[in-house]
């Protein structure tokens, strides 16, 4: 039971960023269990080049299962009986929303444990520990498995490490299970709303929930304005879902992962959603009325306060400042 | 005539401090409690399927696993909607993990035999976004988590949701377990009759054994990922806070700030 079954996400022709960690991060695990990292691809189009790739980041085995892509029920079915074809102790998937379902389902089917939010991963003792940030980060659980272990990633909590050279793709044919028949994918991956740039700016000011309207986003273009230059305006999950904002601007776990020099969070309550994709920036600041907010346990710069009042009169300021 | 189960939690109030039971690992429940809020997302969907007409909803039923004083939970969700509710509440569940707790919730489900399980995206205390997953799992119908627009037509549900590359727009068939992304809807607030009368509304409440749950399959010992030890994370220097009380000292405040760092 020491190899290990790493779910690859891809779309368009690339593989998932957090996949390639996930792959990284259990090829390190596998060299310290004695076993090999073998890939689970699931999709109608992944040509060759694309499957084979997973060797490059420490895979032993590319195992590639034709099926439709893009809903958890098909990797469900080709994750669990993979492994329980094989030989294998646990199945890793990168962070992200299909992680989290397929996961679920794998754990499920094959009567496994399953450990969310993963940050660090390390073998005990010939087993794999799993290392779990809870309570709003402040304490980290550590979990073990008593048999089949299923573990979910964080997104971007594995680094993507280089080793080894393509390897062979191997077509594995599984039954799809009835579930996987009542799913179907209409559209995938629609960008909705203007095409924005928020991952070069050293500046960005993003709008959260407690902006309390799409109008209201002009406060933040007066304060990106007021920085000049290299800033930007990005949003909150729940900004954008409610059309406030376009997708393209939207920084965490389904939107893109930023690491300016300045991030100032108007009305943004910090989830760990949202965390996961800002929490890089040098310095964060928040601005926000609910002192309760989490964004306040991590920002360097916390003000309680009424945002509507003191961000208009802080780009005055900015601006008097730069003269 | 269709029916909707709807899968609620009792949480720790988000207001109160919450902290891990050291000797077990397991987070100490014992303070004030309230229904998830997610969860109210769930049961305001439901609410609005039979509303619209988009279903023909006989019945909306809260379904819940936990200790006693998760009937709170339950006479919340009554409040804002649910026709009924059953409570699951044993000691040989104590310590399930998500996997545990989705099979005896699955087998719950199994009894009411619904069309359509809807649950809310994350719980607050957990978060594990999977439970929903697993219970589907048991069942063998299909799941689809972080939903934010729901659509009937006949037997298929047509749903949009955020995923890792945009929006997707997926259909699913009935039966189905679906997780509704707080996006969703504005859920509504409980009338002061229905809170007064949510305690009227039938309750019925379960042990293992009434359930036929398997015993071996929940609880501690019928969890397969086990809690070992917790640690502190790295700590990180505390930032400054300022409270906001004269908004052009407070704005003078946040520009020194900047300028010390040499940020403007």
């Amino acid at each position: 039971m020491s190899n290990i079954l790493v779910y690859a996400l891809h779309h368009d022709g690339a593989i998932n960023k957090n996949s390639l960690g996930a792959i990284s991060e259990a090829s390190k695990l596998a060299g310290e269990l004695g076993g090999e990292v073998h890939v689970v691809l699931v999709g109608e189009d992944i040509s060759d080049d694309v499957a084979g790739s997973v060797g490059t980041y420490g895979a032993a085995k590319a195992l590639r299962v034709v099926a439709p892509a893009g809903v958890a029920q098909p990797v469900v079915d080709a994750v669990a009986k993979i492994a329980q074809d094989g030989d294998y102790g646990y199945a890793i998937f990168g962070g992200g929303l299909l992680g989290f379902e397929a996961g679920a389902g794998v754990a499920a089917r094959l009567g496994g444990g399953i450990a969310v939010e993963i940050t660090g991963l390390r073998v005990d003792g010939g087993a794999i520990i799993a290392e779990r940030p809870i309570l709003g980060d402040s304490e980290i659980s550590e979990i073990k498995f008593k048999g089949f272990g299923v573990v979910v990633g964080r997104l971007n909590a594995f680094e993507l490490a280089p080793s080894g050279s393509a390897v062979a793709v191997e077509d594995v044919a599984v039954e799809l299970s009835a579930a996987s028949g009542k799913v179907t994918v209409v559209t995938r991956g629609e960008q909705r709303g203007a095409d924005v740039n928020i991952e070069d700016a050293q500046v960005l000011i993003t709008g959260g929930r407690g902006l309390g309207s799409p109008e209201n986003f002009s406060v933040a273009d007066g304060l990106a304005a007021a920085f000049g230059g290299n800033a930007a305006v990005a949003a909150t999950r729940a900004a954008v879902d409610a059309g406030w904002f376009p997708y393209a601007g939207q920084i965490g776990q389904t939107g893109k992962t930023v690491a300016p020099k300045v991030y100032i969070g108007l009305g943004v309550s910090g989830a760990i959603q949202h965390k996961v994709g800002m929490q890089s920036a040098e310095n964060i600041i928040a601005i926000n009325k609910d002192s309760n907010a989490p964004i306040f346990e991590f920002a360097d710069l916390g003000v309680i306060g009424d945002l509507h009042a003191i961000v208009p009169a802080l780009s005055e300021a900015i601006k008097a400042k730069k003269g | 005539m269709t029916k909707i189960v709807v899968l609620v939690k009792e949480v720790p109030d988000a207001a109160v401090q919450k902290h891990i039971d050291s000797s077990v690992g397991r987070l100490d429940r014992s303070g004030e409690k309230t229904l998830n809020p997610f969860d109210t997302h769930a049961i305001e969907a439901a609410l609005q399927l039979r509303e619209s007409g988009a279903l023909d909803v006989e019945e909306v039923v809260a379904i819940t696993v936990g200790p006693s004083s998760a009937q709170k939970a339950l006479h919340k969700a009554v409040s804002l909607g649910a026709d009924r509710s059953i409570h699951l509440t044993d000691d040989a569940l104590a310590g399930s993990d998500v996997v545990a707790t989705g099979y005896a919730l699955a087998e719950l489900v199994k009894r009411e035999n619904p069309d359509l399980v809807l649950a809310g995206q994350q719980s607050d205390d957990g978060q594990s976004y999977a439970v929903g997953a697993v219970v589907a799992e048991h069942l063998g119908w299909p799941a689809l988590t972080q939903v934010i627009k729901l659509d009937v037509d006949g037997q298929t549900l047509t749903c949009e949701r955020q995923a890792e590359y945009g929006y997707d727009t997926v259909k699913v068939e009935l039966p189905a377990v679906i997780s509704v992304g707080d996006a969703i809807n504005e859920p509504r607030y409980p009338s002061l009759k229905a809170i007064m009368g949510a305690k009227k509304k039938p309750l019925e409440t379960l042990s293992v054994g009434d359930a036929g749950i398997d015993a071996s399959k929940v609880g501690a010992d019928g969890s397969q990922a086990v809690w070992q030890s917790s640690k502190q994370p790295p700590a990180k220097s505390a930032g400054t806070i300022i409270e906001d009380e004269d908004t052009a000292q407070t704005v003078e405040k946040i520009v020194a700030w900047l300028d010390e760092r040499k940020l403007v």
